[in-house]
């Protein structure tokens, strides 16, 4: 009780007399960081879920051969989830005498969920916003169908026994989806229409779907209720089974964010480091001064943890609240960028933050502590009696206890903890080394240099202990920032590789073979670059090893799809750039003709087979019995034509089939895309332009969240880099009063500060840059799978902006020491 | 400080003696051009020292005056010899900086001491570099602050003899604030001070 009130008492002294500012600064910075980039991660990651989910019209789709269960519509609203239905069937559609094969997409209010459809007044248009759905008695048909049928807004058309009104043209859903599932035209219409039609008959095909959506907890209970309750053919999707781009970019972004938080952790356990050094070499005399007095050691201890803890409370307090401005301004400062609202932020990084200023204390500030508590009462008389050296165990051991339990609750994976913690811990070896070499050159430089440099140079040699500490403070930073930024371009630049500005915006399929080069050389004449044309057959897989898939069982969903739908099948001479032989050869030219096939990785891992197996296909009503000769690796994402199966060329040529192709056109070339369907009416024309926007839309939007945090990271590693230079305060104040003193102008005094910070950073600049180049190494290549490249550059980035960001941190750090007049530090 | 009113002629040396609070250290400052006076003027060499600016003080400091402190005031990161060297840099003779300097330690009799700082070297040691440090750029006046303060009586014997004899050969005007009244006796007058007046 005495110490608290002590502790208190001498507390609101010292916050006067300024001790407790750094320890305060750095703490609540450390807390803002962390809190600010949770926040902040947690709201985009949300956004990036919620885009995602766009992907289905909702949070939760059911799909069914039959009508959707009424009960899961009452479950539903039960939960307080909001529905809608969504029933899709193939027709025809007719203008008079023309007509056209099309997808009806008939849906209820409140269609889509989550997402938008687009809709214009002209074919291939720009689209806006569609606000509700097609009222009863109209449709809105996509530009593909208004040029088969050569119809346009208000005319009239007839589906089935009803006949409609066109209202707008369907410019983009967001469920089009990324699978060549719907390649007929598609018009929307109300579901209150569909029974005017009488197109649903006994027999029909017709594909139901129900659309959920609500808030996170709800839909996760929801989807395991009904899961457990739907029945056999229904299947869930939510956006886990969304299309892989955006998982992968949902994946990678977490990942990277994951990692983000890492850093402000670790800037975190620095500054605290730095500052509570500060505190302790300024209470020696207090604590020797209580003990001469009679203060037991206990009760020195106490008043001091008693005081960092009241310092920590209101750090994590400021710091939140600091952390959550910081986030909601840059948020609002990029609102413009971001298409949808974001959620609020959840208040778990709050509780993170508190958990976090008391967890780095007790870690990085305690050891010194109670080291303190050690000092002798001798020291009142002979100042030169500091406290005995610790314990090795005791001076780290709680720091790296910490350390460990922070990052692991951040990455919450062992082998990323593994690979960061001994990376670290061998890149601080380095730098500290590096430190005690710039320690023991400056000694030999300084004879060489002016009369500034050689003050700045010869403080980094008089504190050595400090210099080597700063070093790795600064050296880390930098080093970290500069790994962001690496790992951000290369993630950035994989993504645009993975979709370049010229990727193919159309697929083509359905092309008849008569029209095949015709259609080729129109797409030509109109400057579209075109992909590989390649044959498309319809097959089932009937016999694996001899076995009939009928007979046999597949673990996995896709398995069971693989061995009984119909496949698309072509032959292929060459492999394609996008597709890579993991196992067996492709076909030479004198295996031509033989019965062999190339099967996808996927078709591989889900039907258990592998080269030199044997495959029997029906295609057109004639068994094939192949051999497997390789398997292939198959870069997806490519937007080219690609197959799962491929046979070797001269055996499916006489099978009746099409033609598959894909090209870039400029977006929007509605005159060609009207040309072109009304020249080759059998062609399907398949829009990937908006696919490809919504996909471009997500990895924008979790670029845009490294980026933030990124920056947020920039500001808390500066800020760090501020309070580790003001440990030396003191120190510099005096040094700068005799220099001013003797004569020196404020200018030489600046110019030695500057000398020794520029040092200091070119040097932590220069092995940051080695770091963050061996880590980013290790980063792309071991945990997101993308293609690392040196670059000379990030050595120099390192190199000027390590000096830029020191000397700059410095000289704001010691301005006010250089601007004090010398006499009122000589006489203090 | 009031009423305070004197002149002290080109190489005589002056001890400012008084009571603790009377003002010693305050006119000191002032009349280095540590410190303005409010009001009133302090003239160095005839230049009015309000008229400069503060590195134009710094300028005169560094051309002019030499300090000694009771605390001796060394810098930690400098070695002896790059302490004594400073001012020379300072005031921007470089070339000869190191020879003065090694040449005003050998008057001091620190020669052997010259890659030492200044905690490798005892209190004594360390006022003889400051007085190195102070009469290396032939400075026509030279301030002293308790320049014994801080030592034993026979080190603090040693140093002033040793002041005395710097001063005596280098011509160079000793203004003295002091308790020592070994020290005042030496100098040629004495001002005391009391409650921020002379007396």
């Amino acid at each position: 009780m005495r110490a608290l009130s002590l502790a208190l008492r001498s507390l609101a002294r010292e916050w006067r007399s300024g001790e407790l500012g750094v320890l305060l600064l750095a703490l609540s910075v450390a807390v803002a960081a962390l809190t600010g980039v949770g926040f902040l991660v947690s709201r985009i990651s949300t956004a990036v879920a919620l885009q995602a989910s766009e992907v289905l019209a909702a949070d939760i789709r059911l799909g069914s051969p039959q009508p959707v269960n009424e009960q899961y519509f009452e479950e539903a609203k039960r939960r307080g989830l909001s529905t809608a239905r969504n029933t899709a069937l193939l027709s025809v559609v007719f203008n008079g005498e023309r007509s056209q094969l099309t997808n009806l997409r008939a849906v209820t209010d409140g269609y889509p969920l989550r997402g938008h459809v687009l809709i214009a007044d002209e074919a291939f248009a720009a689209g806006r916003q569609a606000r509700g759905i097609p009222p009863p008695g109209e449709i809105w048909p996509d530009s593909k169908l208004l040029s088969a049928i050569d119809v346009h807004v208000g005319s009239q058309v007839s589906i089935g026994a009803a006949t409609f009104r066109v209202g707008h043209v369907l410019i983009s859903r967001p469920d089009q989806g990324g699978t060549f599932a719907e390649l007929a035209p598609t018009l929307l219409m109300n579901d209150a229409d569909l029974t005017a039609t009488q197109l649903i008959q006994p027999g029909s095909r017709v594909s139901y779907r129900a659309l959920f959506a609500g808030e996170r907890t709800r839909i996760d209970e929801f989807k395991t209720w009904l899961s457990t309750h739907k029945k056999q053919g229904e299947r869930v999707h939510d956006i886990t089974d969304a299309s892989p781009q955006i998982r992968n970019a949902v994946e990678r972004a977490g990942r990277f964010l994951s990692l983000a938080s890492l850093v402000s952790v670790l800037l975190c356990a620095i500054a605290v480091a730095m500052s509570a050094r500060r505190y302790v070499h300024r209470h020696l005399d207090t604590v020797a001064l209580l003990k001469t007095l009679g203060a037991s050691r206990a009760f020195t201890l106490s008043v001091n943890v008693l005081q960092l803890l009241a310092v920590a409370i209101v750090a994590a307090i400021v710091g939140c609240g600091v952390g959550f401005l910081a986030q909601e301004w840059l948020l609002r400062t990029l609102r413009g960028l971001l298409a949808v609202d974001l959620p609020p932020p959840s208040l778990v990084p709050a509780a993170i933050g508190f958990m976090t200023a008391i967890a780095v204390l007790i870690g990085f500030a305690l050891p010194p502590l109670l080291q303190l508590s050690r000092t002798p009462a001798l020291r009142v008389l002979r100042r030169d009696v500091g406290p005995p050296p610790p314990l090795t165990l005791l001076a780290f051991g709680p720091a790296v206890a910490v350390v460990v339990f922070l990052v692991y609750w951040v990455v919450r994976d062992w082998k990323l903890f593994l690979g960061f913690t001994a990376g670290l811990a061998g890149f601080l070896l380095v730098l500290a080394l590096a430190g005690a070499l710039l320690v023991f050159l400056a000694g030999r430089l300084r004879g060489r240099v002016g009369v500034a440099w050689r003050f700045g140079v010869a403080n980094l040699s008089r504190r050595r202990s400090e210099s080597i500490v700063q070093i790795v403070a600064f050296g880390t930073g930098i080093m970290v920032l500069l790994l962001l930024g690496i790992v951000r371009d290369d993630l950035n630049s994989d993504w645009r590789r993975t979709l370049p500005a010229d990727i193919p915006n159309y697929f083509f399929i359905n092309i008849p073979p008569g029209d095949r080069d015709a259609f080729v050389q129109f797409l030509k004449d109109r400057g579209a670059k075109t992909a590989r044309v390649l044959p498309m057959i319809r097959g089932r897989l009937t016999r694996i090893k001899g076995r009939s898939v009928e007979e046999l069982k597949f673990s996995g969903e896709e398995g069971e799809n693989f061995a009984t739908r119909e496949q698309n099948l072509t032959w292929a001479t060459e492999p394609g750039g996008d597709n890579r032989i993991v196992a067996g050869e492709w076909w030479k030219p004198a295996d031509y003709g033989k019965p062999l096939v190339s099967l996808s990785t996927e078709f591989q891992d889900s039907l258990g087979v592998n080269v030199g197996d044997r495959l029997s296909f029906d295609i057109a009503g004639e068994p094939f019995d192949v051999q497997v000769a390789s398997i292939r690796k198959v870069k997806w994402d490519s937007f080219q034509p690609n197959f799962f199966v491929v046979f070797a060329p001269g055996v499916l040529e006489k099978t009746a089939g099409t033609y598959i192709t894909s090209a870039n056109l400029k977006p929007g070339d509605a005159r060609s895309l009207s040309q072109l369907a009304r020249r080759f009416p059998s062609v399907s024309i398949f829009d990937i332009e908006d696919l490809l926007a919504q996909v471009r839309s997500v990895l924008d939007k979790a670029i845009l969240a490294v980026q933030s945090v990124f920056v947020f990271t920039l500001f808390a590693g500066l800020t760090v880099l501020l309070a580790a230079v003001q440990s030396s305060r003191d120190e510099r104040r005096f040094e700068s009063a005799m220099l001013r003193t003797l004569g020196a102008r404020r200018a030489t005094v600046l110019q030695g500060v500057l000398s020794e910070f520029t040092t200091l950073g070119l040097l932590s600049g220069f092995l940051a840059s080695a770091g963050a180049s061996v880590a980013a190494y290790f980063m792309d290549t071991r945990v997101l799978q993308l293609h690392y490249t040196f670059d000379l550059w990030i050595c120099v980035e390192g190199l000027v902006g390590g000096a830029l960001l020191v000397a700059t941190t410095g000289w704001l750090a010691t301005r006010s020491v250089v601007n004090q007049p010398p006499l009122k530090t000589l006489r203090a | 400080m009031h009423d305070v009113s004197f002149d002290i002629a080109l190489g005589e040396s002056v001890a400012i003696v008084g009571a603790s609070g009377a003002g010693k250290s305050t006119l000191l400052a002032l009349l280095a051009g540590l410190d303005l006076p409010s009001s009133g003027r302090v003239l160095l060499e005839g230049q009015d020292l309000a008229r400069l600016d503060e590195d134009g003080r710094a300028r005169l400091r560094a051309q002019r005056v030499g300090f000694v402190f009771q605390a001796f005031h060394l810098i930690p990161a400098l070695t002896a010899l790059e302490n004594v060297m400073l001012p020379l840099e300072l005031s921007g003779s470089s070339s000869e900086a190191r020879s003065a300097a090694l040449n005003s330690l050998e008057r001091v009799g620190l020669r052997a001491r010259t890659g030492h700082y200044p905690r490798q070297l005892s209190g004594g040691e360390q006022q003889r570099v400051a007085l190195a440090r102070a009469f290396v750029t032939q400075p026509a006046v030279l301030f002293a602050d308790e320049p014994t303060g801080n030592l034993d009586t026979v080190t603090g014997g040693r140093v002033g003899e040793l002041l005395f004899e710097l001063n005596a050969s280098s011509h160079t005007t000793l203004v003295l604030v002091t308790h020592d009244l070994g020290l005042s006796a030496r100098c040629a007058r004495t001002i005391r001070m009391e409650a921020g007046r002379v007396v």
